[in-house]
């Protein structure tokens, strides 16, 4: 157990170190989600109906556009092998490195959308909805956004291909995820639809690490 | 006789749909360095990449101390110090916090004594502050080494150590390499340089076509 969290302490570690890395993913969340009322024009009962969908969207682009440097970094430099090389199971590795990614994207992004959600006049109860949703959906970003990364690991424009392989993967996250805070207006039940988003995360949590692993081996041969 | 602590019997190995090399068998005993020479291509790397697990050979067994070490790559995996081709450093940690991350990916917690000593070997002491982005190509390599000589491990696998080392620090790698044999353990280097040591044993790879 020493080895995951000496790796995700060395990771928070390094991320501290580079504050810029992850202002850079908040701030495109923030314009991305600014820049649609602007574009749509302000009907705020337009605007409060679509509110879910944006942010939900907007916070899937923002976790993806950090993934692709979560395994090149060390990748490159060659820490990957000693990764590899650790006498503890790869699986646990790819998972701790992607919970220090949901750390400083995830949980920002989950804290930030109910904020830029009073913007689109959002009703307080789908606030927090919408923040609920996230933190319990971007662990599946997360994760996915992640095997993502590692299959691309040493391709060519790496990061236009991870979201390509990414994003129809988190197509059910995304439903559900912005169909949880939608339901509060139509009537449905957002427990549901929070147990099918938990139930993502938790075969994310299940399958991802022995993906991840196993592409990640490939990658160091 | 005591029977070899590695034990290399039939390796082959494929890079790209080509055979790198094919039907190898050696064994290194304790104290023992094994010096792997042969031209670009010929598969230095490969042979160290697939002892070291990272890369899976066609056909062979790679024993150590009897055992396959697929049975259980773990303990062997704990049992080696390796030094691939690049550093294996991190640009924003410090010399020492680079020493103390790769020690603690191990599951290890090394005494603060052990690092000043490692630090002190490739005379890094004045260094150890400094982020590794900083440095030069040399120090850190010397950096790289530190993390070797930290890991305690029986088994040095090292690619090209003397890349970029300058004759002082080339002379505090030989000094490392000598205690760490006389102390039982076993160094398998990939090196086009001279190490320096006579007791060296040279095994020469098929050259590339």
């Amino acid at each position: 157990m020493s080895g995951i969290a000496a790796l995700m302490a060395r990771d928070l570690r390094l991320i501290w170190r580079r504050p810029g890395d992850v202002t850079v993913v908040l701030a495109f969340f923030v314009v991305a989600t600014v820049l649609f009322p602007l574009g749509i024009g302000p009907e705020t009962n337009l605007l409060a109906r679509v509110a879910a969908g944006i942010l939900w969207c907007a916070a899937l682009f923002a976790s993806l556009l950090s993934l692709d440097r979560l395994f090149a970094a060390d990748y490159e430099d060659g820490t990957l092998d000693l990764l590899l090389l650790a006498p503890w199971p790869l699986e646990l590795a790819a998972l701790a490195k992607c919970a220090a990614h949901w750390i400083v994207t995830g949980l920002p992004l989950a804290i930030l959308a109910p904020i830029l959600g009073v913007a689109f006049g959002l009703p307080q109860e789908n606030l927090l909805a919408l923040a609920v949703t996230l933190l319990i959906g971007t662990p599946t970003l997360s994760l996915t956004g992640g095997l993502a990364a590692a299959l691309t690991l040493g391709a060519r424009r790496s990061g236009a291909l991870l979201a390509l392989l990414a994003l129809p993967l988190c197509v059910p996250t995304l439903i559900f995820g912005a169909g949880a805070v939608e339901t509060l207006t139509t009537g449905e039940e957002f427990a549901t639809y929070l147990a099918i988003l938990a139930a993502l995360a938790l075969v994310a949590v299940a399958t991802m690490p022995w993906a991840m692993a196993a592409a990640l081996r490939q990658a160091g041969e | 006789m005591t029977p070899p602590l590695l034990d290399i019997a039939d390796l082959a190995c494929r890079r790209g749909g080509r055979k790198v090399f094919d039907r190898l068998s050696f064994a290194v005993g304790a104290g023992e360095l094994l010096v792997l020479v042969g031209r670009n291509g010929s598969g230095k790397t490969t042979l160290l990449r697939a002892l070291a697990l990272l890369v899976r050979p066609e056909a062979g067994t790679i024993r150590w101390q009897g055992r396959d070490i697929q049975i259980d790559p773990e303990t062997w995996r704990a049992g080696i110090a390796w030094l691939g081709h690049l550093d294996g450093l991190k640009g924003d940690l410090s010399v020492r916090e680079n020493l103390l991350a790769a020690e603690r990916l191990r599951g290890l917690r090394p005494p603060e004594d052990r690092i000043d000593g490692a630090l002190v070997a490739f005379d890094l002491t004045a260094l150890a502050a400094r982020p590794v982005r900083a440095l030069s190509a040399g120090q850190r390599r010397r950096t790289a080494l530190a993390r070797v000589l930290l890991s305690q491990a029986p088994v040095w696998l090292l690619d090209e150590p003397l890349n970029a080392l300058d004759s002082a620090a080339q002379d505090a790698f030989r000094i490392a390499l000598s205690h760490h044999l006389v102390a039982g353990g076993l160094v398998i280097a990939a090196t086009h340089a001279d190490l320096g040591l006579p007791t060296a044993r040279r095994l020469e790879l098929g050259a590339a076509p």
